[in-house]
């Protein structure tokens, strides 16, 4: 069950901050037309998955209800909500601009920091050890080998150590 | 003799070797060098949803590699990178701001770039700089009694707003095209997102989104799937058995990437495609294919 919203507990100045993180600039576009939801393949399946219910809860102020909810990441960012909006609100961007908001404040879902962690150690999401190129060997195909240094210097540079998984992880 | 960077990212030099080698071989036939650069790392799509500067500022390394080793074209195999790479170039080309964000970190690592390398997809690259009289010069045996349904996969064209008016999002048919191309045919079907997107998030969702994809497949009565990408590879291939039990009923629908295909049509020896890294077994496709050129 849904819990009502209360007035005292919205933060008018949520769609500021979506407004100005890259990807939310458009959201004030948004005449809440539902073809984003419409569209959207991963909601055939999953009902707790609308587009434009996000938009509404960002545009009220819910902030806590939309970055603590799991469900943002349910997005495929498959676009096609991007491609059919009426009004140019580039919805997937949007989303994507919640989903780096809700890491920033500290919602950042385990799969998402177990992947920063594998790109620092091996500068690559699948890791490239005598195993893989063995079989790679075996296929004719050019021996990898894994630089990680310069992957660990730019997650650094660009602010995403702290997405790091915790050395007890 | 045309001259590109080959970036095969993180997935396909392990998962999609198939893929890989496949196109190499393809790519010699269509007389395209492909130079491999050895500090070619991830293009930085996985770290887009957490910190999108990291996405922005790992795909712009890779670039400016490829522009530092003199190379003015990259093709990519994946979507995925596709989309992303293809995302930064734009960025550095129309927001200033953004731009020097990015080379404000390329220079910690005493590199720069300024969006001079043009990235398309392999199949994009074969459509565009190849063309489809070319390729279907190069075929010697016609896939003719082969019905296809190709999945081009979601950001080989989209979002739209990126690749300048090539193809068609709502209804792509370059890839239909290029399978054509081999003398096989393309049956129809109702598309939907693979699910790979999801599939970290949550697991049966993703599996669900396969389904409707495969079921109209199937009820087309195709013999194979034409796949351009890793991740679709993994949602139709990899997890195909258990969309089958999740579904109830099996699917049974093996998978080529677009070069096996082409390289089976072109006649190159079997062993150079890496059919035997596919999972779902080729056994009836090849015999297709056998009887059809025996006709």
């Amino acid at each position: 069950m849904k819990k009502p919203l209360f007035q005292e507990q919205l933060d008018p100045a949520f769609k500021y901050q979506v407004m100005k993180e890259p990807g939310g600039e458009k959201l004030a576009l948004c005449f809440a037309c539902d073809t984003c939801t419409l569209s959207c393949p991963v909601r055939v399946q999953e009902e707790t998955y609308q587009p434009r219910t996000i938009i509404r809860l960002i545009l009220l102020g819910a902030k806590q209800e939309v970055l603590a909810d799991p469900v943002i990441w349910l997005c495929a960012s498959c676009f096609q909500c991007q491609e059919r909006c009426p009004q140019g609100v580039g919805v997937t961007d949007l989303i994507n601009a919640v989903k780096n908001i809700a890491c920033r404040e500290g919602f950042i879902p385990k799969s998402m920091t177990l992947q920063m962690g594998l790109l620092a150690k091996h500068g690559r999401l699948l890791e490239i050890g005598d195993f893989e190129n063995k079989k790679r060997d075996k296929q004719q195909l050019p021996l990898i080998k894994e630089q990680p240094d310069d992957i660990q210097k730019i997650i650094d540079l660009s602010g995403a150590s702290r997405y790091l998984p915790q050395e007890s992880e | 003799m045309k001259k590109a960077a080959l970036f095969i990212g993180c997935t396909v030099p392990v998962r999609g070797t198939n893929y890989e080698q496949s196109f190499r071989e393809v790519a010699k036939v269509l007389q395209i060098e492909l130079v491999d650069h050895p500090g070619f790392s991830c293009c930085g799509f996985p770290t887009h949803a957490i910190n999108r500067m990291t996405a922005l500022a790992l795909s712009a390394r890779n670039l400016a590699l490829a522009n530092q080793a003199s190379l003015s074209s990259m093709i990519t195999l994946c979507n995925a990178c596709t989309e992303n790479m293809t995302h930064t170039n734009h960025l550095i080309q129309h927001d200033p701001v953004t731009r020097d964000e990015i080379n404000r970190i390329l220079n910690q690592i005493h590199l720069q770039y300024h969006g001079e390398v043009k990235v398309k997809h392999a199949m994009r690259y074969l459509y565009e700089e190849i063309g489809l009289d070319t390729i279907r010069a190069s075929v010697q045996k016609p896939l003719s009694n082969l019905r296809i349904a190709a999945y081009p996969g979601c950001h080989y064209t989209k979002p739209s707003e990126l690749y300048e008016g090539f193809d068609n999002p709502e209804n792509p048919h370059t890839l239909n095209e290029l399978v054509m191309a081999t003398g096989a045919s393309i049956v129809s079907y109702e598309s939907s997102c693979c699910g790979g997107g999801t599939l970290g998030a949550k697991e049966d969702t993703a599996l669900q989104m396969g389904i409707q994809t495969l079921k109209s497949m199937k009820e087309n009565e195709a013999d194979a799937i034409v796949l351009i990408c890793p991740f679709c590879d993994v949602m139709f291939e990899q997890n195909q058995k258990k969309m089958e039990k999740l579904n109830g009923e099996e699917f049974n629908l093996p998978i080529l990437y677009y070069p096996q295909l082409l390289g089976l049509a072109m006649n190159i020896e079997r062993e150079k495609l890496g059919l035997t890294v596919n999972r779902i077994k080729l056994d009836k496709v090849l015999e297709k294919i056998q009887s059809g050129n025996k006709e």
